[in-house]
């Protein structure tokens, strides 16, 4: 490699070029580590495949209730029929018009992704801003707290009709539900949040002159990030669950009505395809979302690997 | 109380204290007396010492001449004027660790030009001035988390001084620092004090210490704090501290810190004793 980067750049001195070359060789080890992680996510997942294959050869697990991966996996144009339903049966269109079944698998993976990141954007938000307010207005933790610390234990559920006569069908009423479903709790950790915030941190900006908003905005905000993205992603399965049900129940087209459709005609190949799909969408959200954290929190160190000594 | 009345007192004093007790979650059953009947006047530019014994309401009277807290009796001043606020005048260095992770140790230090306002130019500047005195210059783009502890407590030193305070409020500073450490950031502290004119307010463990810093040591009775005597100490600086003098006033420090420890720990069976 370093050779290489001789070659290309002749102009350079061989040793200003050395570091740069040290450089990159340990950038490569970096991509090495990477490589590594999906290894073994890689191995993970087919231990869990192979116990399942296990049990279908054993003929313990009966194909019909539980079909091992390599038969839900092997008709992926057979299962991607019955995604972006809302396309396929739009007055008109034939069943072979429109997008092709792995393009119908992706457009309904896209709507339920897109539903689960429209409504904790939202949420988180609203949460963030109204869980600083509580705090910053007395006035407004009077107003508001109580009715919010009543609501938050009720069930997202509960809110499915709601979701239905506000918004009718479509994405709004799959994001409201998502939204409530995460809102309340998150306005309360908000606050908690808060409320732990270091004190000496708080006095440090105190003496040195600081304004309440100066120190809410210096201060408090940046104390609670951390907090606060743990929070959210905690928060990232909720969503998921409930844009499941959301759409389950008729309010859109997308993985959970699919699921229903599954549940309804008795088709556990297309269920466990639907878990596949939700499942490695989901991996892959929580692993943005890690990326997020990492970027916003640049100031936490690493801390996964500190017990590994032990 | 006649100072209760009178709301400006004509003392240009640094900090003056009259009557001043703090009763923490005072009015609730878990109220506890910290401090009692404080009387102290610091001249501007004095260097005065607290020794007391762990729990004595040390921390807390710095609190309150911070005006990070309000004393429950008696008040107190600074410059003439009522401390009812924090004041950039007044910078207070805690006891624990109290700088900003998400900053780097330069951005700490500036944090008080930042609220006022000041470009980033002036606040690299100043910071780079103020670290260059703790010795820590080359640390200034590093985040707290990569500092030793001692380090940290030195940027703490530094983001109080770039405040230009006129009373610096140091709660046990040097106590993570090894004895050299610890000695040279004396000798700097020194320095610095004799430069920037402030008060100093400096509480400590360090018998040691107090004879190597203080014109005055004001000692503390166990809880609720009192103050029991204060030790004016005029030995000329730059002080020998292996002098008759010094192993004298060593020797008067240990012994009234002694009574006050051995008070305390009589106190605590006490309590443990059920009456
Ligand atoms: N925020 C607080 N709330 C309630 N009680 C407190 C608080 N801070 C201190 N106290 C109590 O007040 C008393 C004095 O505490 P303070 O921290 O001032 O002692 P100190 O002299 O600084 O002790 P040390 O030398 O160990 O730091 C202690 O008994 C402590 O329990
Ligand atoms: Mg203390």
């Amino acid at each position: 490699m370093a050779v290489v980067t001789r070659d290309s750049e002749p102009g350079a001195a061989a040793g200003a070029s050395r570091p740069a070359a040290a450089s990159r060789l340990l950038a490569s080890m970096a991509g090495l580590d990477w490589l590594a992680k999906i290894w073994w996510a890689f191995l993970s997942i087919s231990l869990f495949a192979g116990l399942w294959e296990l049990c279908w050869a054993m003929g313990w697990a009966d194909e019909k209730l539980l079909p091992p991966p390599h038969i839900f996996l092997s008709n992926i144009a057979e299962q991607g029929r019955y995604f972006n339903t809302a396309t396929r049966w739009q007055v008109g269109q034939s069943m072979t018009e429109g997008p092709s079944a792995f393009e119908s698998v992706l457009i309904t993976g896209a709507a339920t992704t897109g539903r689960v990141f429209a409504g904790l954007v939202i949420a988180s938000v609203l949460a963030i801003a109204v869980g600083v307010l509580v705090r910053y207005y007395r006035f407004f933790d009077r107003l508001v707290l109580p009715t919010i610390t009543l609501l938050s234990p009720v069930s997202p559920i509960a809110w499915l009709p709601v979701a239905i006569f506000l918004f009718g069908i479509g994405n709004a009423p799959a994001i409201f539900m998502v939204v409530v479903a995460l809102f309340f709790h998150m306005v309360l950790a908000t606050i908690n949040q808060i409320d732990t915030v270091n004190t000496n941190l708080i006095n440090v900006a105190r003496t040195m002159g600081a304004s309440k908003a100066q120190i809410y905005g210096r201060v408090i905000v940046p104390a609670i990030l951390p907090g606060m993205l743990q929070v959210l992603r905690m928060n990232l399965f909720g969503a998921w669950m409930v844009v499941l049900v959301a759409e389950s129940t008729g309010v859109g087209y997308g993985m959970g009505q699919v699921i229903m459709l599954a549940r309804n005609t008795f088709n556990p190949s297309l269920v466990f395809f639907t878990i596949a799909v939700i499942g490695v969408l989901g991996f892959t959200f929580d692993w943005l979302l890690r990326l997020a954290q990492r970027r916003i929190l640049y100031w936490l160190p690493d801390t996964a690997e500190r017990l590994r000594v032990l | 109380m006649s100072s209760e009345d009178a709301p400006h007192f004509s003392s240009r004093d640094a900090v003056v204290c009259r009557g001043v007790g703090k009763t923490w979650a005072a009015g609730t059953k878990r109220a506890h007396e910290a401090l009692t009947d404080i009387d102290l006047d610091i001249k501007p530019g004095e260097f005065v010492v607290f020794l007391g014994p762990s729990g004595c309401g040390k921390s807390t009277l710095l609190y309150l001449i911070a005006g990070l807290e309000d004393a429950t009796k008696g008040r107190v001043w600074s410059f003439g004027d009522l401390v009812e606020t924090p004041s950039p005048q007044r910078s207070l260095i805690f006891q624990e660790t109290s700088l900003f992770p998400w900053l780097t140790v330069w951005e700490n230090v500036s944090f008080g030009l930042s609220i006022r306002g000041a470009g980033k130019e002036e606040r690299r500047t100043v910071a780079a001035e103020a670290l260059q005195r703790v010795g820590l210059k080359a640390a200034m783009d590093k985040r707290p988390d990569e500092l030793s502890g001692g380090m940290r407590q030195r940027v703490a030193v530094a983001r109080a001084l770039a405040m230009r305070p006129k009373v610096l409020l140091m709660d046990e500073p040097f106590a993570a620092l090894d004895v050299q450490t610890r000695a040279r950031m004396q000798d700097f502290l020194l320095d610095v004090w004799r430069d920037s004119g402030a008060s100093v307010l400096f509480v400590t463990h360090h018998i040691d210490e107090a004879v190597a810093l203080a014109d005055r040591v004001v000692v503390f009775t166990s809880r609720p704090g009192r103050i029991k005597t204060i030790v004016p100490i005029d030995m000329p600086r730059p002080r020998n501290l292996f002098s008759r003098e010094a192993e004298n006033l060593r020797i008067k420090l240990t012994d009234l810190l002694r009574d006050e420890v051995d008070r305390a720990f009589a106190e605590q069976e006490a309590f443990a004793v059920p009456a």
